[in-house]
């Protein structure tokens, strides 16, 4: 995929995304705390399959190139057009959901995509949230990154109004305005305890959230 | 003088003032530069920005005559809707309807009004949207604060498509001896209201001090909105020469058309207030949202449609 063709390809569809995800949900983006070129974790909430196409298409051009999305292999491994945008253009890590064995481990799967310098987009709630809940209980799986790359700032990112635009089930989107706002980075304290950093990463996430107007 | 050597003269009038305002921008920045970047200034100078771009728009709506400036409408409405929308809390068992008022109440409003069917499109939304979105919302079978999201999406559709759609609407006015000239009528609204809500600002931050309601607004004062309200209206009274109207009467509506432009302002900060947002979007640079900009112009358009076509059509 180093062939000059096929960047190209991949730099003519990212930008078709980009612009089609723009024109339909005219995203804004907050970012709390500047962003930064370093590499990053960006660790958001999920309840749409569009969740990552939106971070993606805010994010600065030269920072997205450098950006991959994680994602259920089960989902974007099926069919050819999702494993073009997902592997092709979109470049996404896929993970397996299934157990873990010795030959599927997400955590080194993940770690080894950090290890070449690019950032990732991961959502630690593990599934879409399509219930009435803000935010699903974090799997661990956040933690166990953070401890096998601590060097890596982790930046929650709050994704409002995409469930809206399209919800599960629907084909046609409306066009209602997204927002995705970006949080200050955090990272694994010196020996914290698997539950203690989980609930200051999901704290700092729901803090992004918009207020509730119908509790 | 024709409609045309008219409207000619207005851009020409409104292209000077957008230069001089300009230059004072330019001024205001050069002389208080040395105390630092001023949020208020650069927020006046985005203003002036944006406005050279809408009058431009809307000068490239005028050159393409009715269709021109019913897609601008349309489009202007577009966009009130998604941000109006946005800010209510619809459900899943709602996504049809919604697609429905984007992609069908939408387009057909302009449409009627392209076609010039009075009868239909002044019922269209507060008739057959408020009967026929509830039933589709109700067919998805999702009964949770269904109340809520009926009324809040037919109030949306109202605001951003029925009441914005009223200003196109006044170039299927047939006034006699006024023939060719309802692009005019659209000038003199938008002008007028336009200009209420630019003196009420410059009012208000010279002289500004009795809020009119601290709880709604806190840039609203009574020096704002009498200064604002009485130049605006004598504005629309000097601008007489432009409408069927006599100079008492052309004050005389630009009152009310002004008056209505502040309390349009009020509810919408009402509303903004319920939801906890400053703005109602961010497309229009210093302004905010496409609704921070229409406010007053959704609220004057329909009177002003009834008032001409009441006591100017035969």
């Amino acid at each position: 995929m180093t062939m000059p063709l096929a960047s190209l390809g991949r730099e003519i569809a990212g930008q078709l995304i980009v612009t089609f995800t723009r024109l339909i949900t005219a995203p804004q983006s907050d970012w709390r705390a500047p962003p930064s070129p370093g590499q990053r974790i960006y660790f958001a909430n999920h309840a749409s399959h569009g969740d990552f196409v939106l971070i993606w298409s805010v994010l600065p051009a030269k920072f997205r190139r450098r950006t991959r999305p994680v994602a259920a292999a089960d989902y974007w491994d099926r069919g050819w057009l999702r494993r073009l945008i997902g592997k092709g253009v979109l470049r996404a890590v896929l993970i397996s959901r299934e157990r873990v064995t010795r030959s599927n481990d997400p955590i080194e799967t993940m770690a080894s995509a950090l290890d070449t310098g690019e950032s990732l987009i991961v959502f630690p709630e593990g599934t879409r949230n399509l219930g009435s809940e803000r935010l699903l209980p974090f799997k661990s799986g956040l933690y166990h990154l953070a401890r096998a790359r601590p060097r890596v700032e982790l930046v929650p990112v709050w994704i409002a109004n995409l469930n809206r635009v399209m919800p599960k089930g629907e084909f046609l989107p409306v066009p209602l305005l997204c927002t995705v706002r970006f949080g200050a980075p955090l990272s694994l304290r010196e020996g914290e305890a698997k539950a203690e950093f989980l609930g200051r990463a999901q704290a700092a996430l729901l803090d992004l959230a918009p207020r509730e107007w119908h509790p | 003088m024709t409609p045309q050597q008219k409207i000619l003269y207005l851009f020409e009038g409104l292209g000077a003032v957008l230069a001089v305002a300009w230059l004072a921008g330019w001024w205001l920045e050069r002389k208080f530069s040395a105390a630092g970047p001023s949020a208020v200034i650069e927020n006046l100078n985005a203003r002036i920005r944006t406005w050279c771009v809408m009058v431009l728009l809307i000068a490239l709506a005028f050159l393409g005559g009715e269709i021109g400036v019913i897609l601008l409408f349309a489009f202007a409405s577009f966009n009130a809707l998604r941000e109006f929308l946005t800010l209510i809390q619809t459900r899943r068992g709602d996504h049809w309807a919604l697609l429905v008022g984007f992609f069908v109440v939408l387009p057909l409003q302009y449409y009627l009004i392209w076609i010039e069917w009075y009868g239909l499109y002044s019922v269209f939304i507060p008739v057959y949207a408020f009967l026929f979105l509830p039933i589709i919302s109700a067919v998805r079978g999702e009964t949770e604060r269904y109340m809520e999201r009926i009324a809040e999406t037919q109030w949306g559709l109202m605001i951003a498509v029925f009441c914005v759609s009223h200003v196109p609407a006044l170039l299927t006015l047939r006034i006699p001896g006024f023939d060719g000239g309802n692009l005019l009528l659209i000038a003199f609204l938008v002008l007028i209201v336009q200009a209420s809500d630019v003196l009420q600002y410059v009012w208000g931050k010279l002289l500004g001090r009795h809020k009119v309601a601290p709880n709604l607004s806190p840039s609203k004062t009574w020096e704002g909105l009498i200064g604002g309200v009485l130049s605006a209206t004598a504005l629309g009274a000097a601008m007489w020469w432009i409408t069927p109207f006599t100079p008492l009467q052309a004050g005389l509506i630009a009152f009310i058309i002004n008056l209505m432009g502040f309390f349009g302002g009020l509810v919408m900060s009402a509303i903004k207030r319920d939801r906890g947002v400053k703005d109602w979007g961010h497309m229009i640079a210093g302004h905010g949202g496409m609704l921070d900009r229409l406010d007053s112009v959704i609220f004057a358009a329909p009177v002003f449609f009834h008032v001409t076509r009441y006591w100017w059509t035969p």
